[in-house]
């Protein structure tokens, strides 16, 4: 198997990898950065969403091979300690139920409030709809990304 | 009902202590049961036995408060809840606790006990009496050094006082606590003095979900651990043939491709759990390799016959039998009152409608996996399971092993639903495991989660109301449904009691679709058609749909019917509470309402949908919703299980739908298979009934009131009545979505 070199989380670490494989199992199987989860395999349910160049992406879609010039941000490397605003606000909010979610919930709001600092609820609701919550833990990932906007604008 | 603050437990030794060797107190206690009179309490807690106490609470020399709780934990929030009830009568600060569940962190706990909708209500007493008794004990300790009797002390916060002012903490006092004996009678705190029972209090695990540590199965990791993929039959009633594996033993890091189900067929016919049925009696091909992605890719490349060994059932097989059921002579009549054919018969009007359901997978976030490492002198298995104690006796059964050599660690839980009741990914980890000799983690992809899963099983209902003079005056509801009917005291809920003539019969017919509890078994659906039914009785008798159901329940309250669920006087608050908190019959042009009650696991709600029109389309826009849980313990906790079940409970009514076409189901992943999503959500509006009746379970009673109201909301809004799930599909088919 071939050698890939990528930078995670700030990090250059180089793993032995099928061409083909998923950076999610990279991550999870190889690196033990288990945040990112594993939800449907198909890009359908956003658990598996980590930040490419700043980009909210599907980590279960993105073969390896093709990673080698960007940046990777997990929700492990998302912020020391947890005090990203969007953590911040998910911790104020008490947004989760079983959790399983949230990390990728989390990488798609911290990526969109990137882009758009001030947005209406609409926007919100927009941006997260691509990320499933089974436990519908919906009101709160929409409040906490309103609060979340708050502290960083 | 209980709302008394003395109670005399009447149990000796229903908790132990132990002063421990690093400092401290430790206190042993069971959640649910008297501890073993002989247990041993450890003095370090490296020790920690939980086949003794299944649950400990640590007093650190500074005051500080550990609770080490095995309970599982699936997203219904007992995690944190029911430490809570402890620390409340216990008396000390909040930020003072640490919970530590058992589990990952630790190889240490064993025997863990289940959870579910029933934890709160089945151990209220037990976690007040616990606190009470240990806040009881330190008071002792104080008077004792201070030379005073100890009913002139007081404890509050972690401080206790005496009548001349002086104060001890409780950390100053362990060490001699440790020494006396348990004291057998206490006093509750009155509800008025909560200072944490019924606060806003986060989830205990929130900083590990927000930054993404391991907690749940899928992330459960030893050392030279490997992975299994399982292929199984792809249609219900086939079993396997034969296998090529060529093209997947090519693919690198696949290890070995064989198959597992002889030990399986050999459990099957010794009958040995509750979940026997679930079980398949083909042969499964296992792929084991060194990564995750290997064993899933190579699944993919096996080329596998099956043969057809029952029936291949398809939805409009499902539908026919279910309405033969509902005009056959097989019916059992579960509760019957007065005359409900006389009632018929001297009736102005009569009503009748029949509703249907589909079969509908559970879909945890976390597809299903087990760790399984099966060794020559035990057995360790880790994972999500919501059954601990039963997977531990069928793994013995199914490998002839003895249960004392098993281990069962329980992780946090992707989502649950009813789905984890059911192990039998477990046995498979286990026999995967036993076959190569090392521990292995079986991973289900997506795909197999929701094509082999249990499925809430398809069901029609029909109701038939008779009307005179303005009145309901009979009520029969027949259920028609696959491998067993509603359990318990379903038929005695609402209307029971409330109408005079009243019969509810059931029939079932088996399926070789394995099915099983889905969140809020049974009321998840009949909720649905009952109040939507009742809501086209309301429209023929011309009467307020809310109205009706106070008037109905005027005839339940103070009833001698001891079989009788619910409360008539509960109902009726709970439903005038949701009347006024919705601005029932005064919204604006343009919002279109919907009502809905319902009882279920104890605890009653009421539920009004409020629905706009977007070029034709409803669009949900809110739902009000009135509990009554009894006390609420964590109100954070109890909004959040609330709001998640009503839109839980609205997307499965909109669009859950699984059908099967010759024994396989048509939707195999989230592009086919619609799960509710943010911009189809409504605000969520909960209010609690305030009382200081015992409390009852959240994680189910939201959901069912949910289908009904949104379906007599889109009554109000486009004149449709619906009669199946999917609404979606109902809509579609009609001219109003086009």
């Amino acid at each position: 198997m071939p050698n890939y070199t990528l930078s995670i989380n700030g990090k250059t670490q180089t793993v032995t990898a099928d061409a083909d494989t998923p950076l999610l199992w990279v991550l999870r199987d190889e690196l033990n950065l288990v945040g990112s989860k594993f939800g449907c395999g198909i890009a359908q349910c956003g658990a598996c969403t980590v930040h490419i160049d700043g980009i909210a992406t599907r980590s279960c879609q993105m073969q390896i091979s093709y990673l080698e010039d960007v940046k990777i941000t997990t929700i492990e490397g998302l912020s020391e300690n947890g005090t990203h605003p969007v953590q911040e606000a998910w911790k104020e909010i008490d947004v989760p139920q079983c959790g399983y979610c949230q990390a990728g919930q989390i990488m798609t709001a911290a990526a969109f409030l990137a882009d758009n600092k001030n947005p209406t609820e609409e926007e919100i609701r927009e941006a997260m709809h691509g990320n499933i919550c089974r436990c519908a833990s919906y009101n709160r990932i929409e409040k906490a990304v309103k609060v979340a906007s708050e502290k960083m604008s | 009902m209980e709302s008394q603050t003395n109670i005399d437990f009447s149990r000796r030794n229903f908790l132990k202590t132990s002063l421990l060797a690093s400092g401290g107190m430790l206190i042993g206690f069971n959640f649910m049961a008297a501890c073993k009179p002989k247990a041993a309490m450890p003095t370090a807690i490296e020790n920690l036995n939980f086949n003794d106490f299944n649950a400990y609470i640590k007093i650190s020399d500074e005051g500080f408060v550990t609770i080490f709780s095995p309970n599982p934990e699936i997203g219904q929030g007992v995690k944190t809840s029911m430490p809570m009830i402890v620390a409340e009568e216990l008396d000390v600060d909040w930020n003072k606790v640490t919970v530590v569940q058992a589990g990952l962190d630790t190889k240490k706990f064993k025997g863990q006990i289940a959870g579910g909708s029933q934890s709160i209500r089945s151990n209220w007493n037990v976690l007040r009496q616990t606190g009470a008794t240990a806040k009881q004990l330190l008071i002792n300790a104080a008077a004792q050094k201070w030379n005073v009797d100890a009913s002139t002390c007081t404890a509050s916060k972690g401080i206790i006082s005496n009548a001349k002012g002086e104060t001890l903490d409780y950390g100053d006092v362990v060490k001699l606590a440790a020494t006396l004996p348990i004291p057998e009678k206490v006093t509750l705190k009155e509800i008025k003095d909560f200072h944490i029972i019924g606060k806003e209090i986060a989830n205990v695990d929130i900083d590990k979900i927000i930054t993404g540590k391991p907690l749940f199965g899928l992330d459960f990791k030893t050392d030279g651990m490997l992975y299994a993929a399982v292929v199984r039959p792809p249609a219900f009633g086939q079993t396997l043939v034969s296998f090529d594996a060529s093209e997947a033993k090519s693919i690198s890091g696949v290890l070995d491709v064989f198959t597992i189900g002889e030990k399986a067929r050999n459990f099957l016919s010794k009958g040995y759990v509750s979940w026997t049925a679930i079980l398949s009696e083909s042969d499964k091909i296992v792929v084991v390799a060194t990564s995750t992605w290997a064993a899933l890719k190579a699944k993919k490349t096996i080329k596998a016959q099956w043969k057809q060994a029952t029936e291949l059932e398809s939805s409009a097989f499902h539908d026919k039998k279910l309405t033969a059921l509902l005009e056959g002579d097989t019916l059992k009549v579960v509760r019957e009152d007065g005359n409900i054919n006389d009632a018929f018969q001297q009736a102005d009007t009569i009503l009748e409608r029949t509703y249907h359901s589909p079969f509908l997978p559970h879909n945890c976030l976390e597809p299903m996996n087990f760790y399984a490492n099966v060794t020559a002198d035990k057995i360790e298995l880790v994972g999500p399971t919501q059954t601990p104690e039963e997977v531990s006796k069928a793994v013995a059964v199914l490998l002839g092993r003895k249960v004392e050599e098993i281990s069962v660690e329980m992780t946090r839980m992707g989502g649950g639903f009813g789905r984890r009741l059911y192990s039998d990914f477990a046995l498979e980890a286990a026999e995967i495991s036993a076959k190569i000799q090392k521990p292995v983690k079986m991973v289900s992809a997506r795909e197999d989660d929701m094509t082999t899963g249990v499925y809430k099983p398809s069901v029609k209902y029909q109701i038939k109301a008779a009307i005179k003079d303005g009145k309901i005056s009979g009520y029969q509801l027949k259920e028609a449904a696959f491998n067993g009917n509603m359990y318990g005291s379903i038929a005695h809920f609402f209307p029971a009691g409330c109408i005079p003539n009243y019969k509810v019969a059931t029939a079932s017919v088996d399926s070789n679709i394995t099915t099983g509890a889905w969140r809020a078994p049974y009321t998840n659906f009949l909720a649905f058609a009952e109040q939507s039914f009742f809501d086209e009785l309301a429209a023929a008798i011309k009467i307020d749909p809310i109205q009706l159901r106070l008037d109905l329940l005027q005839k339940v309250k103070n009833t001698t019917d001891k079989k009788i669920q619910y409360s008539g006087e509960r109902m009726e608050n709970t439903i005038k509470l949701v009347r006024e908190k919705s601005n029932w019959g005064k919204v604006s042009n343009g919002i279109y309402q919907g009502f809905a009650a319902y009882y279920s696991h104890n605890t009653h709600v009421a539920e009004v949908a409020d629905i706009e029109l977007k070029d034709g389309f409803p669009i949900i826009k809110k739902v009000t919703v009135a509990v009554d849980c009894g006390v609420v313990i964590n109100l954070s906790g109890a909004k959040n299980q609330v709001e998640g079940g009503v839109i839980d409970g609205i997307g499965h009514a909109m669009f859950g739908d699984m059908s099967f076409e010759n024994g396989k189901p048509t939707a195999k992943n989230f592009d086919v298979y619609r799960l509710i999503r943010m911009q189809e959500t409504p605000k969520v509006e909960v209010h609690f009934l305030q009382n200081d009746l015992s409390p009852t379970g959240l994680g189910e009673p939201g959901l069912p009131p949910a289908g009904g109201a949104v379906a007599n909301a889109i009554h109000a809004a486009l004149g449709k009545r619906i009669y199946q799930q999917p609404f979606v599909k109902e809509l579609k088919k009609s001219s109003v979505l086009g």
